[in-house]
């Protein structure tokens, strides 16, 4: 079982380093906060199987669960910072 | 015979998980505009980390029998109620930031069919 785990988690940081194409090279600001966004929710699933390769899921639970609050309340604070400022967008 | 039907249901969700996780990715990087993009990822990062977190929730259940390994697979199941009510607000609020910006949607001719302008109009 913990192969599986380790496998899982090999091919999740895969579909990371896929994502990280939109959040460097992404056409507008917005594209970059998904992409950001995304790696987080994914971030949050690769810590509880780090936790349970370890065997310490104790402790890798409650990193999870901050890391996803934590992930939503910066979406959220990024956007309402661009409604203020506004950005300038080349279409 | 329960442990082997507990690996197979955690194997099952997991991998299923992992496959909306690929198919949300793809989206993100095929689709042509910010909101379709948004789209593909708000909808299948939410399917995907249910199934993911159901999957590691029951295995730790089974894993441990004992209070203490019913609390945490509580907790772990809180990550995905969570990741529901915070997953569309912040969809919603990033969407309404680039719709401020003025980010127009994207259509086949590249004609725009829904501007800034309706929206300032009725401020």
């Amino acid at each position: 079982m913990q192969n599986f785990f380790l496998g899982a988690s090999l091919l999740l940081c895969f579909f990371i380093l896929l994502c990280m194409y939109r959040g460097v090279w992404g056409p507008t600001v917005f594209d970059r906060v998904i992409g950001a966004g995304f790696v987080g929710t994914k971030t949050a699933i690769l810590l509880l199987l780090i936790g349970f390769i370890y065997r310490r899921i104790d402790m890798f639970v409650d990193l999870a669960l901050v890391y996803s609050v934590l992930n939503f309340i910066s979406t959220l604070i990024v956007s309402r910072y661009f409604i203020k400022k506004g950005v300038h967008v080349h279409q | 015979m329960i442990t082997v039907l507990i690996i197979a249901i955690t194997v099952t969700l997991l991998s299923a998980g992992l496959f909306f996780f690929f198919s949300a990715t793809v989206g993100f990087l095929r689709f042509p505009d910010v909101y379709t993009r948004m789209h593909a990822v708000g909808k299948g990062d939410t399917l995907a980390l249910l199934l993911c977190v159901t999957g590691l929730a029951l295995y730790n259940l089974f894993d441990n029998l004992c209070w203490y390994g019913f609390v945490q697979s509580v907790k772990i199941v809180s990550i995905a109620v969570f990741w529901f009510l915070a997953s569309p607000t912040a969809t919603h609020a990033l969407l309404r930031s680039a719709f401020e910006s003025g980010v127009t949607p994207w259509t086949k001719d590249g004609s725009v069919i829904i501007d800034k302008t309706g929206d300032e109009a009725r401020k």
